[in-house]
């Protein structure tokens, strides 16, 4: 407890160590509270024996029924029971809607023979688009920014053509671009409409 | 305060700050916070530059390398960081509540008197008391590490009297938008 006045004059006081959970980032005696606690229980079995013992065996689920009544301690774990059937499949959810987002690369063409490439939902698969961006400016040696497009979202813009090579890193799974399947990628060309032409 | 928080849209800059600024901040924490020097130094070392992290609604967040320490509305009082709370936990004044508000304090709820004065929780005794406006740290009837973080917003001696209504203003508690940022 916190009841502490300890810390002697000239000293430091040393830090507390204390575990988090591995699935859900909880001190791990809060894991009860979150909405993944199957989950967190085969964690620290597997990687803590000796804590799970002491948070999940019969003795210390019974100590810490505290001043809970019996039936408020069974509404607690029938809630905990519902809060983790809703965050899985909220999780497969999520899942779903990822593996069906796509990424469009679109080739557009700004006068005759000059492109540029925009990256469109790399950002669905958790790709940093401002790394991603660099990423490509350094591989391409060019210019590559994240810009909004007009319908708001936000897309990685690079000079030149290289929609090719981008293909190619996505379907090697390049660095960051890992983790972004490819058969999520869509190819599309923007032709410079008629009328600009002679421009340049 | 970070029941919802997300960087990308509630940053607004990032500054280092001047060491005339941060000299001022180090003597503020020694004054508000149960810390002597060491430890400070020990939490943040002189030589090493303090950024300010500036977000929505007047909220700043001093962070170390990226890591998050300590944060307060305008200019009032510095709150650790839950995860810095962790560490050390004798860093503010402590209240406790029972088994049975553990969740709705996870769900983002301020705390009730009642949760605190009946047999699980817990207030400072009399000779301890805290007036309102004190940041405490929100511990929680049989668990070892504090589960949040808030402010009093009645003096405790009279949430024992009152007994009643919201006696601690939840400002951040695990498993919040805030507590999801690792770095920033
Ligand atoms: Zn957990």
């Amino acid at each position: 407890m916190a009841d502490a006045e300890s810390s002697q004059a000239g000293q430091s006081v040393q830090p507390v160590q204390l575990l988090y959970c591995g699935v859900c980032t909880f001190p791990v005696e809060y894991c009860e509270f979150g909405s993944h606690l199957t989950k967190c229980k085969e964690w620290l079995h597997e990687t803590h024996p000796d804590l799970y013992d002491k948070y999940y065996s019969d003795e210390a689920l019974q100590a810490k029924l505290g001043t809970l009544s019996l039936e408020a301690q069974e509404k607690l774990e029938k809630d905990t029971a519902k809060k983790e059937a809703k965050a899985e499949a909220k999780a497969e959810a999520a899942q779903k809607k990822k593996m069906a987002s796509q990424v469009t690369i679109k080739r557009i063409e700004r006068n005759k023979r000059k492109f540029v490439t925009a990256v469109h939902g790399l950002e669905a698969f958790d790709v940093d688009l401002k790394k991603a961006a660099k990423f490509f400016a350094q591989k391409f040696a060019t210019g590559a920014s994240v810009t909004k497009n007009p319908q708001g979202n936000d897309e990685i813009v690079v000079q030149g053509d290289v929609s090719g090579d981008i293909v190619d890193m996505i379907e090697e799974g390049v660095g960051l671009l890992k983790g972004v399947p490819k058969d999520n990628i869509v190819e599309v060309e923007e032709k410079k409409k008629k009328g600009g032409d002679g421009a340049a | 305060m970070f029941k919802k928080f997300s960087p990308s849209s509630d940053v607004s800059g990032q500054t280092s700050l001047k060491s005339s600024v941060q000299r001022s901040i180090r003597s503020g924490l020694l004054s508000q916070w149960k810390i002597d020097p060491e430890t400070l130094e020990q939490i943040w070392p002189k030589k090493e530059p303090l950024t300010l992290v500036k977000c929505r609604d007047h909220i700043s967040i001093y962070t170390l390398h990226g890591e998050a320490l300590f944060f307060q509305h305008f200019d009032e009082p510095f709150f650790p960081t839950l995860r810095l709370l962790h560490k050390y936990p004798f860093l503010l004044p402590m209240v406790r509540i029972d088994r049975g508000a553990i969740r709705f304090l996870l769900a983002g709820a301020h705390m009730m008197c009642p949760g605190m004065t009946s047999k699980g929780g817990y207030l400072p005794p009399a000779d301890a008391a805290l007036p309102a406006g004190t940041p405490v740290a929100i511990h929680a009837e049989g668990k070892e590490h504090a589960v949040g973080i808030g402010i009093t917003k009645l003096g405790t001696e009279e949430m024992r009297t009152v007994n009643k209504g919201v006696g601690v203003e939840t400002v951040t508690y695990i498993g919040d938008d805030f507590w999801a940022v690792q770095t920033l």
